[in-house]
């Protein structure tokens, strides 16, 4: 392996420094890392995944099963970067690069695991499955993970940032090479917004190294011209179509590390194409014959990449191994950089092509196989023997091997798309049958072997595209000399030689004989063969061996091949990093958290902020030296004594306006809303259909036409759907209008017996008295000159005072109240400091004390269900049998034995039943009681009302814990509610 | 990723919309629905195989509850229409 003197459009002036396994190298820039490794002599670039057999570069492009490389490089704004999975053959190579081996150790071409291979015999196809079930898989796992596997991730945090971006456009143009240049430039023509999207950083695909002649000169020309033509078009080089989803959406990966300005980091694009034109090329498959995994085996396809692309001759003494007519452009440009070489070519006529190769000095073996191989880090002679006489073999020396075996249209867009394949006896290949709507083929995807074919396609795809949107072009087709039809592929699968180990997946190691034992076992369907072999699993989708694998099954199950048929192909075509789907929806910007009106005040008293639901609130606000949990005490306590001031600005906050407001939540709200007077508040339940509690809040009637609804600070959105939902597809010709104006308004609520002292020194126009504002009753009016309201509704149990004004002056209003509630003690209190008041109270916290099992009735809320006579939202359900059955879960509080015991939430109530015990219930809220000084908790207990009304005393079990509580009512505190109203 | 044309905004992406399911008559009042009846009201659902009706909510741009009719081997969207509209 060598680089060659002259050739190439490689910048010989421009020496790109680089390290493999640690040592350094040089390659040119214009490489890919895996044309620098040959160019450097490196022939042993990984090990197999099972069995650790030393693997080459096969392939030049995608396709690549066996380079797979842990690669680390700084990029140009100079970020530390790691991939460890590098696929070789798509990294542009850069100054600075260090690459190393993934699955060897201590090195790729000296690993001890290589021994496994020697056991080879013993690891066939679901042997895992087979040895390692006694007694867990668990405990194999990480040892055999260790052995097999690619590279491993660093732990620290992906240091890039990703882009995403949202596309349209009329025609969408996959592959660059000949048959999608031509369309575009048909469609573009048209004056349609054209996207040309190719994987490679240079346009023209096989153009770049087949070269050939269009309109009369040189085809690199021509490229040039078409896209510098293509002004008006999205061209996106180094960007792969990886997926097709429903109605022409299709992902884009665009890599930008080695694109010479903008960002570094890759994009993710999502298009939307009205067209789409499928110019995907094809793929060569290998042969398939013993040790053909081997460094050194090549494709002869990329073989001739790589000699035309980079000037990198990969072998001196080649034995070239054909089916087709292909392979013979590789063996005369082989011949003409000076390298000995002899054509096994399974054909016994194999037509002109061989004809030519042999002038050119090619020794040709007509209807003859490579039967063999040798050299275990890279080949030293390979075996040809006739087709017909397998064991009449001839060794020559050799050390490359370059395979084709035929080729196999990339129809993975296409099948994800739907399409349907048929298999082409004539050129064996799997061929899109018909092209979807909006879809059209062109190039090697749809069966063009020649230049003239794929550019006449091409032209004839793009100007279809065109007509379909209703635009006609005139445009000459570019033309290309016509050529002599090639000879005939003979299809060639694996050979019949027993004992031997033939590969057909390189990457996840299968080969011939594992097929024959899933076919023997009866996995005869493609879908299981897959599972059970992993053929084709591996994170090269199975390109170069997919067909092989199927015509092996086929085979083993006395079938043809399309009978056999594909498995299904998924997106994606290449991997797609995590990093690049989510882009910038990450960290702070993953699920953006609100903050309340008065954030920077909270901060400043010293708030412990957490996250609770989409908002970040005070938990409590602990003063120096003090724990969290003595804060919520403390706190707790000045509200029952003193005041307290709380920011319940997130609270929901859902306008409801028009002359059938009333009637509509009337139908909507469990509770009767119809009969509520302006400026009085009820509180409410809101049910699913299910009859299920879906949430909790005060409903307050502001004028006869006008309502305002405070569901959970969580559940407003929800809320605000079934709103929405119950009206425009229930009650439509109901005059009714929703409005979620929380972020409108910051709201505070001063609670505790001296609040009322405290808000009347607020410069309000609203008058305080009981008898004007009692509890459960809201007033507007002016506070300190700005609009706002007062409502008297409590979540503490004591005397609370809400008040309401526009959200730019919540903070100036947070620092107002507690100046003038400084010499009443008043005291900030945040959520879990108000949590242990409403566990006094027994207020229920939905989704906490309830779940989604909970009925109005067994939170012991049964009156609207009497006394409402419209047909309210859950209203049937609560009529079923399961709904009145006797012995449901009720609401209830507990008081634990031990009053200095806090059992933890989700303790279960159990009953001796039959020598074990069962659960009647468990605890849903807990928590040391300030003002009872005991420990107290609410619960949801099998008929929980009957044990409470007997004090009945029940017994607690928590991970292996037993104790004992006496059921009592849901409320510790001021039962009668006399502190709410006094 | 379907191509969703809402009846009031034109064609824009699923990620705008939110899925309503299979739309269901209500029956009331509820003191003559059989629990069978509202049992069927509340979980049952035809699923079709091909042409399937569908409540959709543009929840990301107009925020209008619509019908879609859809066929689900295929996803090919046959029509939308505003809910009340000759179905
Ligand atoms: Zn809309």
């Amino acid at each position: 392996m060598r680089r060659l003197p002259d050739g190439s459009r490689i910048a010989r002036a421009a020496p790109v420094a680089f390290t493999w396994e640690g040592r350094p190298m040089q390659g040119l820039a214009g490489d890919t890392l895996a044309s620098a490794l040959l160019a450097n002599g490196v022939r042993v670039v990984g090990r197999s995944f099972k069995y650790h057999r030393p693997r080459g570069i096969f392939g030049a492009w995608a396709e690549e099963p066996n380079a797979i490389l842990d690669l680390s490089w700084q990029d140009r704004a100079g970020i530390a970067r790691h991939d460890p999975n590098a696929r070789a053959t798509m990294v542009e190579l850069l100054p600075g690069m260090a690459a190393r081996g993934v699955n060897g150790w201590p090195s790729v071409e000296r690993d001890v695991y290589g021994l496994i291979d020697l056991a080879h015999r013993f690891l066939p196809a679901g042997f895992y499955y087979k040895t390692f079930m006694a007694p867990d898989w668990h405990r194999y796992e990480p040892g055999i993970r260790r052995m097999a596997g690619l590279g491993r991730l660093h732990d620290s945090a992906d240091p890039l940032r990703y882009e995403t971006r949202h596309a349209h456009c009329d025609v969408l143009v996959v592959g660059g090479g000949p048959a999608g240049i031509a369309a575009a430039r048909a469609a573009a023509a048209s004056g349609l917004r054209v996207m040309l999207v190719d994987d490679r950083a240079a346009w023209g695909g096989s153009l770049l190294w087949q070269g050939g002649t269009i309109d009369d000169r040189p085809a690199t020309e021509w490229v040039a011209d078409s896209i510098a033509g293509l002004a008006e078009a999205t061209l996106l080089p180094r960007t792969t179509v990886f997926g097709w989803y429903d109605h022409n959406a299709l992902g884009l990966l665009e890599r930008r590390t080695a694109a010479a300005a903008g960002w570094a980091e890759d994009r993710l694009w999502h298009v939307r194409a009205r067209q789409v034109v499928l110019a995907t090329g094809a793929i060569e498959r290998p042969l398939v014959f013993p040790d053909n995994d081997r460094p050194g085996v090549m494709s002869a396809a990329a073989v001739l990449q790589y000699l035309r692309e980079y000037a990198v001759l990969a072998g001196e003494r080649v034995l070239v191994a054909t089916n087709n007519d292909t392979a013979y452009d590789t063996v005369l440009a082989l011949c003409a950089a000076g390298a000995a070489v002899t054509v096994a070519d399974a054909r016994t006529d194999p037509g002109p092509a061989a004809r030519r190769a042999a002038e050119a000095g090619a020794r040709i073996r007509a209807g003859s196989v490579v039967a063999g191989v040798g050299g275990r880090r890279g080949i030293r002679w390979a075996e040809v023997a006739p087709l017909a006489s397998l064991s009449t073999r001839e060794r020559l020396p050799a050390d490359l091997v370059a395979v084709s075996g035929g080729w196999s249209p990339a129809v993975h867009l296409f099948s994800q798309s739907g399409g349907k394949l048929r298999w082409d006896e004539a050129e064996a290949a799997f061929l899109p049958a018909t092209p979807r709507p909006g879809q059209h083929l062109a190039g090697a995807l749809a069966g063009a072997a020649s230049l003239a074919a794929c550019l006449a396609g091409g032209h004839r795809a793009g100007l279809a595209a065109a007509r379909a949107l209703d635009r006609h072009v005139d445009l000459a087709p570019p033309r290309a000399p016509d050529t002599p039809a090639p000879a005939p592929i003979q299809a060639l699968w694996h050979l019949p030689l027993r004992g031997t180990r033939q590969w057909i997946d390189f990457q996840n190691d299968v080969t011939v004989k594992d097929v024959a034992l899933a076919a023997a076992e009866n996995y005869a369907s493609v879908e299981h063969l897959k599972r059970y072999t992993t053929l084709g699993m591996a994170t090269d989708q199975g390109k170069t061996s997919n067909v092989n694998g199927l015509a092996a099954l086929a085979a083993f199950t006395g079938r043809e091949i399309p009978q056999v048929g594909t498995t299904t192909f998924r997106p994606p075509f290449v991997p797609v990093s995590l990093g690049a789907m989510a882009g910038l929806r990450h960290s702070a910007l993953h699920t953006p958290i609100r903050h309340l009106p008065a954030h920077a005040e909270h901060l400043a008293d010293g708030a412990e902020m957490r996250e609770y639901g989409v908002w970040l609130r005070p938990a409590c606000y602990p003063r120096a030296g003090e724990t969290v949990a003595q804060a919520i005490q403390r706190e707790a306590a000045a509200v029952r004594t003193q005041a307290g001031l709380f920011d319940g600005s997130s609270l929901g906050k859902i306008e409801v306006h028009g002359p059938d407001a009333a009637a509509f939540l009337n139908l909507i709200y469990y509770n009767e809303v119809a009969t509520l007077k302006p400026g009085r508040i009820r509180y409410c339940l809101l049910l699913r259909e299910t009859g299920t509690v879906l949430d909790d809040g005060v409903v307050a009637r502001i004028a006869p036409d006008r309502y305002l609804l405070s569901p959970s600070s969580s559940h407003t959105g929800a809320v605000l759907a079934m709103l929405e939902l119950w009206h425009q597809t229930e009650y439509p010709s109901l005059r009714v209008a929703f409005h979620d104006v929380t972020a409108a308004w910051a709201t505070l609520a001063v609670s505790g017996p001296r609040s009322r002292d405290i808000l009347r020194r607020l410069h309000t126009g609203i008058d305080l008295s009981d008898a004007a504002l009692a509890h459960m009753s809201l007033a507007h009016g002016t506070i300190e000159d700005l609009p706002g309201r007062i409502a008297r509704v409590s979540f503490t149990g004591e005397r609370s005072y809400e008040i309401s004004v526009p959200a730019g002056y919540g903070a100036a209003l947070w620092q107002h109240l507690l100046t003038l509630g400084r010499d009443d003690g008043i005291t900030p209190y945040g959520i879990e400091s108000l949590s242990v008041l409403r566990a006094e109270k027994g207020y229920i916290l939905i989704g906490t004390d309830s779940d989604g099992m909970t009925l109005p009735d067994d939170l012991g809320m049964s009156g609207p269900l009497r006394a409402k006579k419209v047909d309210f939202v859950g209203k049937r359900s609560l009529l079923t049998p399961d709904a009145t059955r006797p012995d449901r879960r009720q609401f209830v509080g507990l008081l634990p034995a031990d009053p200095g015991f806090v059992p933890a939430v989700g303790t279960h109530a159990v009953v001796q039943e039959g020598g074990a015990r069962r659960s009647i219930g468990w605890i849903t809220t807990s928590a040391h009681s300030p003002a009872l000084g005991r420990s107290i908790a609410l619960g949801m207990i099998e008929r929980g009302r009957a044990l409470a009304d007997a004090g009945a005393e029940v017994e607690l079990f928590h991970l292996g814990q037993a104790s004992r509580a006496v059921v009592t009512a849901p409320c510790f505190h001021d039962p009668a509610g006399e502190k709410l109203h006094g | 990723m379907l191509l969703i044309p809402c009846p009031w905004c034109g064609p824009r992406s699923e990620p705008e919309f939110q899925f309503g399911g299979e739309p269901a008559t209500r029956p009331v009042p509820a003191a003559e629905v059989s629990d069978a009846a509202w049992g069927a009201y509340l979980y049952v659902r035809s699923n079709e195989k091909g042409p399937h009706r569908e409540l959709w909510c543009h929840a990301g741009g107009c925020g209008q509850w619509f019908l879609m009719e859809r066929d689900t081997v295929t996803h090919a969207v046959l029509r939308t229409h505003k809910p009340g509209a000759a179905a």
